[in-house]
Formats: structure tokens, sequence, C-alpha cells
């Protein structure tokens, strides 16, 4: 509701004063949008938080008019009024930094409050776009590894084989993380971590320490399993971005085919 | 049940990790998650058919996302996440995975066909949520309106 009647103020408020609509930095408050969506959209948000962000920074700044249109792949972002002005900006790699998410949508509230000049906001996403925001490597993999053996748990695994299902997952996950580090081609890393996931828990059960094969992959091959992407895809769905819904849909079933492919793949070994 | 709770939490929170989510949001992660997978659970085991089990359970999770957003002024995703993520029907992909493989492909397509149901009840759970979640900020905005 504030915010709505804050976008409705400052539209207001530019259109009745055209002569102050000429010291508006225009390419500044583009650059602004752009990084800050750009850095949404590597970072693992939905389309139209990526959107809704970029135009009320614009508006924030005094653009009532402004248009964004995000897809995973790239965004164009123009400014209507005096100046129009559009600017493309390409997005070839994407991760997940949901902490980058969050920082991005606090300076964006910020700008909303009129706390912050577009050079300042400039300075501080460019700060948040280099920095590593995660989680360090090992605290991931431990994650990963305490998440297998959970996940066991509840789908009704025994006790016995919680730690074998512990180092599959984080096995499977190291090597996920280290073939995206390594290869661009994202599947075919997915790909080998499953295959590896089915082989060290086939290994455990061959030499008799696990007891259930099943459980122990389905546990294991959790932390592979593209959660993000599923979600993204069905709320971009239900807010309308058809184009970046389906594409993330996609990119999700061919992960989870990836997946299927290399346990599939695991069990010809056996 | 207590090992049920436990696991879904810490799997959760352990899933919030993978995604980086703030630090400070973990603990709120592995709270939708456990408070999902519990309803899932209980349902499933009083024999409540699966699809309808997950439905009720994405939207639970869905709701409780919206509040924790609003109240801690973070994207709603993070909490979306890791609260789906136990509801992801692994263990029926993989049945219907191994049964592909096994060259039993009657039964393997009717577990894929049961996978797809699951994930569109996953789905429908968020869009029903998000409905509900419109529904209630439009009411609010017209008491707003009507008031002043």
């Amino acid at each position: 509701m504030i915010i709505y009647l804050l976008l409705s103020e400052t539209h207001a408020g530019s259109n009745g004063e055209d002569k102050m609509d000429d010291r508006l930095p225009y390419n500044e408050i583009i650059d602004v949008c752009l990084l800050a969506g750009k850095i949404m959209l590597q970072n693992g948000a939905e389309t139209s938080r990526v959107e809704d962000t970029m135009v009320r920074i614009a508006a924030a700044f005094g653009c009532g008019e402004s248009h964004s249109f995000s897809t995973p792949t790239g965004i164009i972002f123009s400014l209507d009024g005096m100046h129009p002005a559009s600017k493309l900006i390409r997005v070839s790699q994407r991760s997940t930094d949901l902490h980058k998410v969050t920082l991005v949508n606090s300076i964006s509230r910020s700008i909303s409050n009129k706390e912050m000049s577009p050079e300042e906001a400039y300075i501080r996403l460019k700060q948040i776009e280099k920095a590593g925001m995660g989680y360090p490597m090992w605290v991931q993999v431990f994650a990963a590894f305490i998440a297998s053996g959970c996940f066991l748990i509840m789908f009704q695994g025994q006790w016995s084989d919680f730690i074998w299902s512990c180092i599959a997952g984080a096995m499977g996950f190291s090597c996920l993380l280290y073939l995206h580090w390594l290869l661009e081609v994202r599947f075919f890393a997915e790909f080998i971590a499953s295959l590896v996931v089915g082989l060290v828990a086939m290994f455990f059960v061959q030499i008799g320490v696990g007891s259930n094969l099943d459980t122990i992959i389905i546990g294991a091959v959790m932390p592979l399993v593209p959660g993000l992407l599923i979600t993204n895809a069905a709320r971009d769905l239900i807010a309308g971005h058809l184009v970046s819904g389906l594409s993330k849909g996609a990119d999700a079933g061919l992960t989870a085919l990836a997946i299927g492919a290399g346990i599939s793949a695991a069990f010809v070994f056996l | 049940m207590i090992a049920q709770l436990i696991t879904s939490f810490i799997a959760s929170a352990a899933f919030g990790v993978i995604f980086n989510v703030p630090k400070n949001s973990l603990f709120q992660c592995g709270f939708v998650g456990m408070l999902g997978w519990i309803l899932y659970f209980a349902l499933v085991e009083n024999e409540i058919n699966s699809i309808i089990a997950t439905l009720a359970s994405a939207f639970i999770v869905a709701v409780i996302s919206q509040y924790f957003a609003k109240r801690y002024k973070t994207p709603i995703t993070i909490f979306n996440v890791s609260g789906i993520i136990p509801l992801v029907p692994g263990g029926l992909s993989y049945d219907a995975m191994k049964h592909f493989v096994g060259n039993d492909f009657y039964v393997a397509v009717q577990l894929a066909a049961k996978v797809f149901m699951l994930a569109g009840a996953i789905a429908m759970g968020l869009i029903f949520a998000e409905v509900m979640n419109q529904l209630v900020t439009k009411y609010n905005r017209r008491k707003v309106r009507l008031r002043s």
C-alpha cells in the first residue's frame, strides 16, 4: 500500500515538474536498475521480482514510466518520458546465492524510501556483485552430507544406513561443485554427480555395510534436486511470465532427466 | 515421529545452506520445511491420497512462507524453496527410473504419471496460496480505502 502510494506520488511528481526531469541522471539510473536486475537474475530470483525491483528503483529515482523485460538469459530495460533510452544486458552465468538476492532486495527497499542516491546505490550494488557471499565450500558439502542422511530417515530408511547415505550424498555434491567449476555444460555435471552417488551407494551395499540400496540412493541424490528451479518455474508461470516459466521448467526437467540418467547408468554397472 | 520432525528440520535448513540463504533465515527455513513435511507425513500415515497430502502441505508451506517474507522483509523464495524440497517426489521418480532401466515400461509409465501429478500438486498448492494472498491484500486495501 505504501509502495503503491509512493509509486503514484513519484509518478505525479515527474509529470508535474518537467523542468526537473532534465537534471535526472538517466544513464546512471538505467545502470543501477540493470545492475540490480542482473545480480538478482544471476543468483536465482524469480522473474517477477527482478522486473518489479527494476521498475520500483526507477520510480523511486523519479522515472515514473519504465519497462523491464527479463528472461533467464537477459534483461531489456527502457525508460520512457522526456529522454527515452533502452539498454540490454546479457546474463550468461547463473548460480544460486539467495543471500545476494536478499541484499539487493533491501537496497531496493531503501532506495524506495529515498535513503540512497543513484551513485551510492551503484557502489553498493557493485560491492554485492563482487563479494563472495556464499557459505564456504566445506560448509556446503557438509550441508549436503547431513541433508542426505536426513532424507534417508524421512524416506523410511534405517538408521544403520544413515552414515553411508551421508557419504554418498557428500561425494555426489562435491563432484557436482567441482564439475560446475570445471565445465560449462551443467547437465553433464549433474549426470556425473548422480552416477557417482549411484556407484558409491552400490559399493557400500556390495561390501555389506549398507543394507537398503534404494533408500541410500534416494537420500543421497536429494542434494542434487533442482529445487530452486522448480519453485521459480512454478512462481513465474503463476505470475504470467510465460517465457521465463517455461524455460526454467525445461531447465528443471532436463536437470531431473540428467540425474535420472546418471542413476540408470550406475545400474548398468550393477 | 520425533525423528521425522528433527530430520526434516535439519534437512530443510541444510538445503538453505546449499542455496546460500542468509544465516539469520536458516532457522525459519528449517521450520517451514518441518511443518510441511510433518503435515504430509501425518496425512499419508492416515491413508490419505499422497496427491492431496502434497497439495495441502505445499499450500501450508506457501502460506507460512508468505507470512515469514512479510515479517522478516526477505524474498519469499528463500522460505518457499526450503519448504518445498521435502515434498519433491524423489522416491517415486527413483522407482520410475529403476523400472525404465529394467525394461518394465508398464509400471514405469504409471509411476512417471504419478510423479507428474505430484509435481502438479506442488504447483497447485503454491498457486492456491498466491491467490489467497492476493485476495487478502485486495480485501485489506479496500478496507483501508473505505476508512480513508
